[in-house]
């Protein structure tokens, strides 16, 4: 095991590590952004919205992410190319891209699984407080704004660091659809070098450590949120 | 051909024995995995130092490496590091057996997680329980197939239920090292005919359907171990 030929490779390592990021920020504010309607709709209704958001989450959190990705990489990339409309448009040199199926898959797993959290702490705000604000003759969207949302919000965070650690540990997936993310990275050095090891435990070791940021970065956070009991 | 014709002319029945083989490959590791987790938590619980730091090592690794890499990893290890002993001992190298390391190398990963869980389970039992069995004098395999055991399934059964589903999620990964489960041949259908979106579609029917029966008996095995326990809410 030769652990020094990694340094002719930096700048592939960097690349990795930068669209894992990216990967990760993208899929997690944009699944974010899905998540709370999806958890809103199947407290307040109405029904059949409701409905959809629970077959969503069940079929996301039923079937693996790599099933996902492929319906979406293989499936919808296999249909695109035959509408001449999208073939033309100027989102095609980005809908060609593994990238963009990666981020799309894993924004809607996030979304799926999210969503079924955001449901849970939407539903365990305390009734009186949604009251209290209606009484204070706040609009529905303001109560959700000023009240609902921030409320549940503070009841995920402490989940929220774990499931963005799920999400973390998701992403070397999108190296079957090309993406050159850290995973991917360590595929080209071991294709080009023939030694396994190295590129493999380095990225290893790179997600552990990356494990341990996330962690100390959302106890930072949560620790700047006053919590009542 | 239409998509039906294609499912009826064999692809459809190459599709179920893929999710047989994954649901075969997946309840082995399962298995797997429960027996390294069992003996993992008694290891944490009641074991010296040293092994209290292997198994902390073991299980911290596990669950902040990503299972993809874990898999890759661990089959090309496993795999070089049983040909080397051959090797070395005089035997020719041989073609590792599919399934054998794809249940190893799953239930390696499952067994970290097991572990974890039913940590967590025994120890939320009421310390007096136990107490009070040794009081009467009960040997430590007694007491624990009497009290420890039964006291601690309903602690243990949600997270043994997530650990399942993850187990059959996850041997979809077993695909990248080249097994024929129910993923690695929805590509090679797929790929064989283009028709893509729906060999996929049916592929993740088939995975959803595994989840959602599985729903429904691990919540059922949840309310007889929880029989005779006052409703939660």
């Amino acid at each position: 095991m030769d652990f020094s030929v990694l340094i002719d490779f930096l700048p592939l390592i960097l690349k990795g590590l930068y669209y894992t990021i990216l990967l990760l920020v993208l899929s997690l504010v944009f699944g974010m952004i899905l998540a709370i309607p999806i958890g809103l709709v199947q407290v307040t209704g109405p029904r059949p919205l409701a409905w959809l958001a629970t077959a969503f989450c069940t079929v996301i959190r039923g079937t693996p992410l790599l099933i996902q990705l492929y319906i979406l990489y293989y499936g919808l990339g296999s249909l695109f190319p035959q509408m001449p409309w999208i073939r033309e448009s100027f989102m095609w040199p980005v809908l060609r891209e593994g990238f963009f199926y990666a981020v799309l898959a894993f924004t809607l797993s996030f979304a799926g699984y999210e969503g079924a959290i955001m449901k849970g702490a939407f539903a365990s705000v305390p009734k009186g407080e949604l009251e209290a604000a209606r009484a204070f003759g706040m609009s529905p969207f303001t109560v959700l704004r000023r009240i609902w949302l921030p409320r549940a919000i503070r009841i995920v965070l402490p989940t929220l660091g774990g499931e963005t650690i799920l999400q973390l540990k998701a992403t070397p997936i999108a190296a079957l659809v090309t993406v050159v993310e850290l995973y991917g990275a360590a595929g080209q050095i071991y294709r080009s070098t023939l030694d396994f090891f190295p590129p493999m435990i380095m990225v290893a070791v790179i997600y552990i450590l990356l494990t341990f940021i996330i962690t100390r970065l959302f106890n930072m956070v949560e620790r700047q949120v006053p919590q009542r009991r | 051909m239409s998509g039906w014709e294609l499912l009826a002319s064999g692809w459809g029945v190459n599709l179920l024995v893929g999710a047989i083989s994954t649901l075969q490959i997946s309840a082995l590791a399962y298995l797997l995995g429960l027996v390294i987790g069992l003996f993992g938590a008694l290891g944490k619980l009641t074991g010296g130092k040293i092994t209290r730091r292997l198994l902390d090592g073991y299980t911290t690794i596990v669950r902040s490496v990503p299972e993809l890499l874990l898999i890759v990893i661990l089959y090309y290890t496993g795999t070089q590091a049983l040909n080397n002993l051959l090797v070395s001992i005089g035997y020719d190298p041989i073609r590792i057996n599919g399934f054998i390391a794809a249940v190893a190398v799953l239930g390696v990963v499952q067994g970290a997680y097991s572990t974890e869980v039913l940590r967590g389970a025994i120890q939320a039992i009421p310390i007096g329980q136990i107490e009070a069995a040794k009081a009467y004098g009960m040997p430590p395999l007694l007491l624990f197939r009497r009290i420890t055991l039964p006291a601690m399934l309903p602690y243990a059964i949600p997270g043994l239920s997530n650990l399942w589903l993850n187990a059959t999620k996850d041997s979809a990964l077993i695909s990248v090292v080249g097994y024929l489960e129910l993923t690695k041949i929805t590509q090679q259908a797929a790929g064989g005919t283009k028709w893509y979106f729906m060999f996929y579609t049916v592929a993740g029917a088939l995975y959803l359907l595994i989840s959602l029966v599985s729903l429904k008996a691990f919540g059922m095995l949840d309310n007889y171990v929880r029989r005779g326990q006052p409703k939660v809410r």
